[in-house]
């Protein structure tokens, strides 16, 4: 009996995963053959999916990208013996795509199938677990912060030092760990991938940091544009409980967990950790002043975790391994792999894990292939919305936070958007001012009313209205923003804005439109 | 729901106390129980303010500014349709701006707006995590990539 994998990932839903699957069903039933079909998450290859794959003596064999009219030919040609076909990829783990990554975090996902615990269980899950429950939490601080993990959700803080002072927080009743999925920034989606098809891994990850720390309820919040990751996420937690991996004696220890799924409403501002424990407490999210860390007073003013989901479903292969095997990856201070998400205007976007150190050039041109269009690369923006736009002459600069940060940019989430030669980066500069006026949460007027401002002046800048003085403008609000603004919000806004003129200068120089005869044409470096 | 015809059934205000009474030990209940009514009713009518604000023991200012707060959140019924477009970088990238144009040259409606039947809502959205296989929309809690104005068009023009 074949058996035959479809992701079950939302990507690949979007560009016709679920017919693909029910195509397959359908060709086996007309033609009496038994085949099981599972529903993992997907590899990563976006641009392949709907990958197609199946079972072999010689490991999973790929085929891709599928469509529901090549089901027919491919079932006759031999899709269940894994024969040869015009859209073979061969064997999937020999992809030099994905045999070139380092997949530490990602081990699992598209491996298994995310909801079937005996299958995690059978791919190494759980022995992080079982291995922190027999240790003192100290040690399992000692032993995250000995292995250099540090926070994936953009801010690159050591895990180690932050979950040490949950630990040493005093409290009355109870300590919390949250798990940030709320993955706003436009170009990233490895935080959904993970959810949609490794949930145990971030379960096992957020129980570990509760033995690590003292705390016993967790939250993952999620945003409400992930309803595959919500009802997967919910599933899973489900099945953990069931299992004894949640609830009270966990894995038939003394210790205890309890998590729930807590959904977003919209809102860009509640993946920044005090807005976010603001919204998980039922209200508007605002963000607050700190201190109070929330590692001293956080959700319900009591002791909290806050790590990305990244960095928590790092963790369970890390206590497992022991921290050198992720120490020996990376450069400097960044140590480990970092997940990159590589889209955009790409003809080879998905998830691409490495080492930290790998270049920009080799993301965007080795993985890539370059742009979607067939144009030349322009500009790549790192980071998210409020990361920095960066030339092709930035290529060769090693993705590391400490490198990234001397070129006045930020590896962030580790999203990677390709912009061909058409861009516009007056516009995009125009774009980050009018976002963070769009999702500002309103309580310091740096970012409040300096967004704003920033359209309007950089609106008058395309126009050529007084076009040095208001860049002069322009510059003293960024200025203001970066140094006034009490969250990352206001004060990171000007990072894409200031690359857009210090890179792409010109954008801001050109003929206002109404005096353009070539405004439709791709824009001249 | 607004149904084709435009009559509203009565909205179901003792629901309203149910699904907030079930959701009062939560923690942190409040967006909670705003989810599970607009999922429930389809929106969270100015009426049920008060019942929410009374189960909670809330100010009925502070429930209304939770709701007013997140984007999600409506106090309007939906369209039958909502089409929600991404407007992320990732999608500018691939041309989510000339969905955004052919909607509006096509089927006359901007960003924001309900066609007049109330049948289908336009709406945006930044980043859906789809960044590799944009542009990208939600349909109906649809995720929907690469699309294109031909794809745009079949998904609007049979319910417009
Ligand atoms: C405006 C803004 C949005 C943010 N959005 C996210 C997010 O979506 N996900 C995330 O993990 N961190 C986000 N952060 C960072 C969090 O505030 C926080 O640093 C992080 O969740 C800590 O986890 P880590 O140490 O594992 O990175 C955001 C920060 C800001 C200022
Ligand atoms: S920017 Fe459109 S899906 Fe991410």
């Amino acid at each position: 009996m074949a058996t035959v994998f479809v992701s079950m990932d939302s990507s690949a839903r979007s560009v016709g995963a679920d017919d693909v699957a029910d195509a397959i069903r359908r060709a086996a039933e007309v033609r009496d053959l038994s085949v099981t079909i599972v529903r993992n998450g997907s590899r990563g290859m976006l641009w392949l999916e709907p990958l197609v794959e199946v079972e072999t003596e010689r490991g999973r064999v790929a085929y891709g990208p599928v469509t529901i009219q090549d089901v027919e030919t491919l079932v006759d040609e031999g899709l269940f013996v894994g024969a040869d076909h015009r859209l073979s990829l061969g064997s999937t783990e020999e992809i030099p795509w994905l045999a070139r990554q380092t997949r530490y975090s990602f081990e699992l996902v598209g491996l298994i199938d995310p909801l079937s615990p005996e299958d995690y269980e059978a791919h190494g899950g759980l022995s992080g677990l079982r291995k922190a429950i027999t240790m003192q939490p100290a040690e399992i601080v000692e032993l995250v912060t000995e292995s250099g993990l540090r926070g994936r959700g953009g801010a690159g803080f050591p895990t180690g030092i932050k979950w040490e002072t949950v630990l040493a927080a005093p409290t009355e009743d109870v300590k919390f760990v949250c798990a940030n999925a709320d993955e706003g920034d436009s170009g990233t989606f490895a935080d959904r991938m993970l959810m949609e098809g490794n949930p145990f891994g971030l379960i096992e990850g957020m129980v570990i940091a509760g033995l690590a720390t003292g705390a016993t309820e967790g939250f993952v919040y999620v945003r409400s544009e992930y309803p595959d990751a919500i009802a997967t996420m919910r599933t899973a937690i489900g099945v953990a409980h069931l299992r004894g991996w949640l609830g009270l004696n966990i894995l038939g220890s003394h210790e205890r967990f309890e998590l729930s799924v807590r959904v977003g409403a919209g809102s860009y501002i509640c993946g920044e950790e005090t807005a976010m424990l603001e919204s998980l407490e039922g209200r508007r999210g605002m963000v607050r002043a700190k201190p109070p860390l929330p590692a001293h007073a956080g959700l319900f003013e009591r002791p909290t975790v806050i790590n990305n989901v990244l960095t928590l479903a790092s963790v369970p292969r890390i206590v497992a391994d022991g921290p050198s095997v992720y120490r020996s990856f990376g450069v400097g201070r960044s140590r480990g792999t970092q997940v990159f998400q590589i889209g955009g205007n790409v003809a080879r976007g998905g998830v691409v894990e490495l080492p930290f150190g790998v270049t920009l050039g080799t993301l965007v041109n080795d993985f890539g292939g370059g742009t979607r269009s067939g144009r030349p690369i322009r500009a790549v923006q790192v980071g998210g919305p409020l990361g920095a736009y960066l030339p092709v002459a930035a290529f060769d600069v090693p993705m590391d936070y400490e490198s990234f940060a001397a070129i006045d940019a930020m590896v962030g989430h580790g999203g990677v958007v390709v912009f061909d030669e058409t861009v516009d980066m007056a516009r995009q500069a125009r774009f980050a001012m009018e976002f963070c006026a769009e999702e500002s949460c309103g309580k310091c007027t740096p970012c409040r009313v300096g967004a704003v401002r920033g359209v309007e002046v950089i609106d008058r800048i395309i126009a050529g209205d007084h076009r040095e003085a208001n860049l002069v403008l322009l510059e003293d609000l960024c200025d203001l923003m970066a140094s006034g603004s009490l969250c990352a919000m206001g004060s990171l806004t000007p990072m894409p804005v200031r690359s857009a003129l210090t890179h792409f200068g010109n954008d801001f120089h050109r003929l206002p439109a109404a005096l353009r005869s070539d405004a439709s044409e791709p824009r001249s470096r | 729901m607004k149904g084709a015809t435009g009559e509203s059934p009565v909205y179901d205000i003792e629901r309203v106390r149910v699904l907030a009474e079930e959701r009062t030990s939560l923690r942190g209940s409040l967006l909670e129980i705003l989810h599970a009514v607009q999922d429930t009713l389809g929106y969270v009518d100015e009426t049920a303010i008060p019942i929410i604000a009374d189960t909670l023991n809330l100010s009925k200012a502070e429930v209304l500014g939770v709701v007013s707060f997140y984007r999600d959140l409506r106090q309007e019924p939906p369209a039958q349709t909502v089409v929600r477009l991404c407007r992320g970088e990732a999608c500018q990238s691939v041309g989510a701006e000339r969905l955004v144009a052919r909607a509006r040259e096509r089927f006359g409606l901007d960003i924001g707006e309900s066609s007049t039947d109330g049948r289908v809502s336009l709406d945006q959205v930044f980043c859906l995590g789809n960044c590799a296989l944009g542009p990208s929309a939600m349909v109906d809690g649809r995720l929907i990539g690469r699309l294109d104005e031909a794809t745009l068009d079949v998904l609007m023009a049979p319910r417009l």
